[in-house]
Formats: C-alpha cells, structure tokens, sequence
C-alpha cells in the first residue's frame, strides 16, 4: 500500500532522510519509531506530497507521490505532528471544509461527518469553535479530519504527543480500531507505544532504517540483553569483581549505591545474583529489572551493525 | 472548481469571523466619506472623483492588510500543510484565496455605492464616469490583492507580509513620479508600469483598453508568482 524506493532529502546542504527504501502491505499498522530529528516526519512530509524528494521515489495506494501526486493524496489521511486546525471554525464547519476539499461528494458530507464525529467522539462538542477546545480534543479532530474522505492510507505522525494519559489510551484504542478498516503509519518516539498498537516497526536514525521488524521479533533482539539493577549493602568493587564472575553476567559497572548488570542468555541470572551475592556475606536490598530505552536500542542497532561489518 | 469555491468561501466566511475587515472598512468609509462630502468635485461637477482619488490610494494602503494573513497565517498555524497535502492543485489553492479576499474588497466597495446614490438623489451627475471610476477601483483593487497574496507566500510572518505588499504597491505607485525627472523615452516607458498612470483616465469616464490590460496582467502576473512561491516551498 505504501511503497518507499531509495528515498533522499536534503534540507539545503543537511542530510534528513539517506537513501531509505520500505513497504508497507495493506492492512498493516506499522510504527516508524525513532528519536527527534530522525527523519520521520520528513519522510512522512513527502509521502503526503507536502515536500518533495530530493531523490528516490514512492507510490502511495498504487499512485507515484510525484507524477500521480493529486491521486495519491487523495488516498491518504494525514495528520501532522502540529495539528492543523482553523481555530475560528466549529467543529463541523472545519470537517465540512476539509470533506470538500478533499472531493466528497456533496450528499455524503453531512452523513460522514456525522459518522467521523462519533467515530472519534466528539459529539458533544461538534458546534464548539476548535479554539476553545482542549488538546486532547483538538487531536481528536485532527484524527477526525484524517478520516473524513476515507481513505486508504493513514499517516499520523506522534499522534499522542502532549495529551494527558487518559487522553494518549483513548487516541490509542482509536487508532486501533481505524486500524481494521486503514493501513496506518504512524510515528512516535514512545517504545511501549508501540508495541501497544503496531504489528510492524520501522526503526530509523539519523535518516537511516536501522531496523524494519515485527513486534515479536524486534522484543527478541531486545530481550537477548537484560539489565538488571540491584542494591547491596556495603557497595566495593569487590562485589562487582564477584558478579562478573556469574555465568552468563556481561558487563557491571556501578552508580553511587547501585550497580546495572548487563546479562544475556536466555537463562535467568536473577536467582544466581541473589545467592553469590548472600556467599559473600552482603545484604541484597533490591533486585529490579531496567527497561531498555529507546535510546539504548538504538546504541544496540547501531553497534550491532557496525560489529557485524 | 468546487474545490476553489470551498476555500473562497472559508476565506470570506474567515474575513467576517475577525476584525480586521471591519477595521478597514471603517477607517475606509471614513475616510473616503469625508473627502466625499467636502470635495468640491462633488457639488460643483456632482462627480464622485473626491472618492475616487483618495479611493485609489487607501485601496494601496489597505489591501495589504486584508491579504497579509491569506497564505502567512497557514504557514504559522501549520494548517498549510493540510492546504497542501490535500487534492487540489496549488494553483487552485492560490485562485480560491484570491477569490475570497477579492469578495470582501468587492463588498466593501459596495458599501460606498451610497455616494452615488446621494448625487443621484440631490443632482443629475453624468453615470458614465461612475461607471468606469467604479470599474477603476475594482481592477486597481484586485491587482492589490493579487500583489498582497504574493507577500503573503513569502513569509509565516504577517506584518512583514503586509510591509512587503505595502512597499511593492507604493513602488508600482511612486514609480510613476519618477518618470517625469527622466529623459522622455524612458519616462514614458517607466510610466507605462506605473500603477497611477492608468486610473486617472478611468475617472473621466474612459475605459482606456490599456489600463485594463495593465490591471489585469498585474493581477496574473503576480498570481502566478504565488503559484510558483508556493511550488517552491515543497522543494526547499
């Protein structure tokens, strides 16, 4: 449905997207996960048509981003990462605008919009100007305009960024659910975000695909490495001497009264820490497992691939 | 088609959601009110031509104002992106902006028509020259629109939108002034871009073919600039 061939831009003489190629089957929900200023929001800025490749190309519902451009964007449902709202328009009066901008034709519209609305449950607040809504709300329009001309494609890019909790797992549970009926990219850099709502992951850095990968597979690659952190009595190197010295145990390395080891294998190390750690006469206080951050995994990516080389 | 009637008409509808429209109208019929009921032209000739030469210099003055926010604010607000993301051409983007700003100067003027009326009421004016006056003030007007859009492509900033648009404007106007320090070749041809030079004829009641044409390829002209501002935008 979304296809990506060795796609480049340059911002003047700043590299943003190198060479990135992808494809993306329909019905998928696929997250482009990355940190700031990784290239996912350029990328997605092209597959919309709102700027251009510097070179490479792409088909978006079958249709070239550039010769087929109109065709193409009539396929898809974008939403920006600033949503773009009218603020001196309703509700309704900012969907009907955008349904006729996007070629509705003009029987359905009052139907459709009708339907985004409770879709997206906004019917309380349909005849609100958007200015007065709160940010959970005005995101939920910016879902509602995506979907007005339904379309084939949904491009969200950090759909749920700067809403509250409550607000992030409604925008969650509703992506999902468009997620039956749309093939859905969606950008974020929120790990368990993913792995919330997307099937597939596409990993990019400094404009590069680092990785392209299901959930499953991708938790693997993470999992192989466990890091654990853990608090003992009377902190000396001896006691790190002593962990290194456990099966299975990577790296320790020691911060103030804490110390993060590193394990791989697909044993768990926790039991074997916990009795050489009594062997020696210590007090274990705590004992915690550390999830990776996505900074982490990317170190891990990165430098996997340079090894591998 | 419909796609340019539907941001004409959400361009119009925003015109009246603020107050920046009826700022200028105001200050507009104000002004163009007094000079009207003091004009001598108005009880010696019973012509509007008062209204009509200061008319043509607030139009310059003020279009800036009603266009600076066309393009620049959806820059800002980051609603260009769903302007250009959407199906529609640029082209038809730019057409339905100018539609719009074009409706509200058009409603404006419409609004003057009580001047007119009053010497028709009060005297028997000639309507030949009100005609063409009137006609005068619409192309002049559009092609201020038609540069006013242009600056607004340029930038997410409004006012520096308007100064551009303003500083084009005075120097399409001014430009005229010069012509008559120069030799007379080149005076005459510099006149011939001067954006004054035409409008006089249009108040005498002439409907000079060349000042239409004037009028008219500012308008396209610099629709097409925008046209091409905003194509340009997607390759930077």
């Amino acid at each position: 449905m979304i296809k990506v061939e060795n796609l480049t831009k340059y911002y003047g003489k700043r590299l943003a997207v190198d060479n990135i190629s992808f494809n993306i089957e329909k019905g998928e929900i696929v997250g482009f996960l990355g940190p700031n200023a990784a290239g996912k929001t350029t990328t997605m800025r092209i597959l919309t048509g709102f700027l251009a490749p510097t070179s490479g190309d792409a088909w978006v519902a079958g249709y070239n981003i550039l010769s087929q451009s109109l065709e193409a964007r009539r396929h898809i449902g974008y939403l920006p990462e600033a949503v773009p709202l009218y603020s001196d328009m309703t509700v309704r009066s900012y969907l009907n605008f955008l349904a006729r901008l996007r070629g509705l034709e003009a029987p359905k519209i009052k139907t459709r919009i009708e339907d985004v609305v409770a879709i997206c449950h906004l019917e309380e607040y349909a005849d609100v100007l958007i200015g007065k809504l709160s940010k959970g709300f005005r995101q939920r329009v910016g879902v509602a305009q995506a979907i007005i001309h339904e379309p084939e494609v949904l491009i969200l890019d950090e759909p749920t960024v700067g809403i509250d909790p409550i607000q992030v797992a409604m925008t969650r549970e509703l992506i999902k659910e468009l997620g039956r009926e749309h093939t859905i990219l969606l950008s974020t850099h929120i790990l368990p975000e993913v792995s919330v709502i997307c099937e597939r992951v596409i990993i990019i850095h400094q404009g590069k695909i680092v990785a392209s990968d299901s959930i499953a597979n991708l938790s693997a690659i993470i999992s192989g490495v466990k890091r654990l952190r853990l608090e003992v009595s009377d902190p000396s190197e001896a006691v790190a001497e002593r962990l290194r010295q456990i099966e299975g145990v990577r790296q320790v390395s020691r911060q103030d009264s804490h110390y993060i080891v590193e394990c791989s294998g697909s044993e768990d190390p926790r039991a074997k820490i916990m009795a050489a750690i009594i062997q020696g006469g210590w007090t274990l206080l705590s004992l915690e497992s550390v999830e990776m951050s996505l900074e982490d995994i990317f170190l891990k990516l990165t430098t996997k691939e340079e090894t591998a080389q | 088609m419909s796609k340019i009637t539907a941001i004409a008409l959400k361009e119009f509808k925003s015109y009246l959601a603020s107050p920046m429209a009826y700022v200028v109208t105001a200050i507009f019929l104000a002004a163009t009110g007094a000079v009207f009921s003091i004009s001598p032209s108005t009880y010696m000739e019973t012509s509007i031509n008062g209204f009509l030469s200061i008319g043509g210099i607030l139009l310059l003055l003020f279009t800036p104002l009603l266009t600076m926010r066309l393009l620049a604010e959806e820059r800002k607000m980051g609603t260009m992106e769903l302007l250009l993301t959407a199906p529609v051409r640029d082209s038809e983007v730019i057409l339905g902006k100018f539609l719009g700003s074009l409706g509200i100067l058009t409603a404006m003027l419409a609004l003057t028509l009580y001047y007119p009326i009053l010497l028709f009421l009060f005297g028997d004016p000639d309507i030949g020259p009100i005609v063409t006056g009137y006609l005068g003030l619409l192309l002049l007007g559009y092609a201020a629109l038609a540069v006013g859009l242009f600056a607004s492509s340029l930038s997410s900033n409004q006012i520096v939108a308007a100064v551009v648009a303003g500083g084009i404007l005075l120097a399409l106007w001014f430009v005229g002034m010069a012509a008559s320090f120069l030799p007379q070749t080149l005076g005459k041809v510099i006149n011939y871009i001067s954006i004054s030079y035409y409008f006089p004829d249009f108040m005498r009641g002439v409907i000079d073919t060349r000042g239409v044409v004037y009028y008219l390829s500012v308008t396209a002209l610099f629709l097409f600039l925008t046209i091409r501002s905003l194509e340009n935008s997607r390759w930077s």
